[in-house]
């Protein structure tokens, strides 16, 4: 069983090699003819302004949070879903009493404003 | 010894596999610009080679020979190789996708969730990327890009999980094989909503038009790979086509039959249209999608960031949860011709 993922390790480590050929290829073929204007961050023309490890918008964090949720209820649905067949009635109440509360969860974000981004 | 030939095999398909989807990443450029020009009424690229033919080469030798700029502020490490986790998935994810009966690298029980697993890892290179450079519009455009990308995955999961309560299984071939039989046998129809729904969160997962506000080019300029230049923007570019190929071999898998003629199981046409290699049929389809892809960009205006917010969370996600509770029905009271 294992064995099958064999090729996938190696897919996966030709694929960083393909990466890492192509960047050194670049730096090897390219010229070196670097200058303080030419390093400095590109902000249309003007110097730049302030760090731009700047505070950034909450709701970047809100949607991150709500993505791990979703996720989770996602690799919940998985396995429902491929023996759906099997478990039937019973397994379809079950899954739906989990959506339903999720589903609370859901409107509860909605109507406090969320996912709103205006 | 055996071990050792077994290795060489493995690494032969995989140069099968990766040469073609580099050519093709290579002509999809070529297309855009062809076809996008021909929709705009004008020629595409005309004059390297015949019909503009060795325009894509002629780009990538460009790349090569541009200097890969290191950004004074950037964090260099992180910097290089960012470019690499965004290239690494969209490469590997095609080690499970079946081209034909038969015809994949490793045909993996859980191959849905792994290229779900893969194309999830692809957001790691773009924050890192526009954390990294240290320049604020490539922060900006990293911080929306993944956003976006983690907020379309969602929609995007829920219709997988479709296909899987149709399909009955994540193996790639069993999910093809599990829609056997002419065009209104695949999931297409069935799944018709959650379909929509895939198409659509795959083009903003890839950040194309009309969803391409991380690009941005008349504010943030490019966003994350604002600062990237050279081959290292090459990578970045390889890896957001072979990207869109992947999300349209996927939509050919899931929902459009995969590797089967339109005409399966038919009477007479069935057995005529079947003698056309699977690979055909497969690469035809996918051809189709990309299709769409470039038509899009060349009619749609882009979205407000605000608006793409709203498409995914509170219209995709709502129709792909109602459309699997009307699934599960269908399929638990064995609703034919698909579920019986």
């Amino acid at each position: 069983m294992l064995e099958a993922y064999l090729p996938i390790l190696l897919f996966i480590i030709v694929g960083l090699g393909m990466g890492v050929v192509l960047i050194t290829v670049g730096f090897v073929l390219g010229p070196h003819r670097p200058n303080d204007e030419k390093l400095s961050p590109y902000e249309c023309g003007f110097e730049a302004f302030e760090d731009s490890r700047m505070k950034f918008d909450v709701r970047y964090y809100l949607v991150a949070i709500l993505f791990i949720i979703f996720d989770l209820e996602i690799a919940f649905l998985f396995p429902w879903a491929i023996v759906l067949d099997e478990i039937g009635l019973f397994g379809f109440g079950a899954m739906a009493v989990f959506l339903g509360i999720l589903l609370i969860g859901f409107l509860y974000e909605w109507k406090k404003g969320a996912l709103e981004w205006e | 010894m055996a071990e050792l030939i077994e290795l060489v095999w493995i690494l032969t398909k995989i140069g099968a596999i990766l040469g073609p989807l580099i050519l093709s990443v290579a002509y999809l450029t070529y297309a855009e610009r062809k076809i996008i020009g021909w929709i705009q009424n004008r020629n595409g690229p005309n004059r390297v080679g015949p019909m503009g033919l060795l325009q894509p080469f002629a780009d990538v030798f460009k790349l090569m020979f541009k200097e890969v700029v290191l950004p004074s502020n950037a964090n260099r490490f992180l910097f290089l190789v960012a470019p690499l986790l965004s290239l690494m998935p969209a490469l590997a994810a095609w080690a499970v996708i079946p081209f034909g009966a038969g015809l994949v690298l490793t045909d993996i029980n859980a191959g849905l969730l792994y290229v779900l697993a893969m194309t999830s890892l692809g957001v790691y290179g773009v924050i890192l990327a526009g954390w990294a450079a240290n320049s604020k519009y490539s922060m900006l455009g990293a911080m929306r890009s993944a956003a976006q990308i983690v907020s379309y995955e969602i929609a995007m999961g829920f219709a997988l999980v479709g296909v899987l309560m149709a399909a009955g299984t994540m193996n790639m071939s069993g999910i093809v094989q599990s829609q056997a039989g002419p065009i209104w046998n695949w999931f297409w129809l069935p799944l018709l909503p959650l379909f929509v729904v895939y198409w659509i969160s795959g083009v903003a997962e890839t950040n194309r038009a009309p969803f391409d506000v991380a690009e941005g080019e008349s504010e943030i300029v490019a966003g994350f790979h604002v600062e990237y230049s050279g081959v290292a923007f090459a990578v970045f570019f390889l890896a957001e086509y072979a990207n869109m190929i992947l999300i349209s071999g996927l939509a050919v898998i899931l929902f459009m039959g995969g590797w089967y003629s339109p005409f399966h199981g038919l009477p007479v046409l069935g057995p005529v249209f079947d003698l056309v290699p699977d690979l055909v049929w497969f690469v035809i389809k996918v051809a189709g999608f990309l299709y769409l892809y470039l038509w899009f960009r060349a009619t749609f205006p882009r979205y407000r960031y605000d608006q793409i917010m709203r498409l995914g969370w509170k219209v995709l996600i709502p129709v792909t949860v109602v459309w699997l509770v009307v699934l599960a029905l269908m399929i638990l009271a064995g609703f034919g011709p698909w579920f019986d």
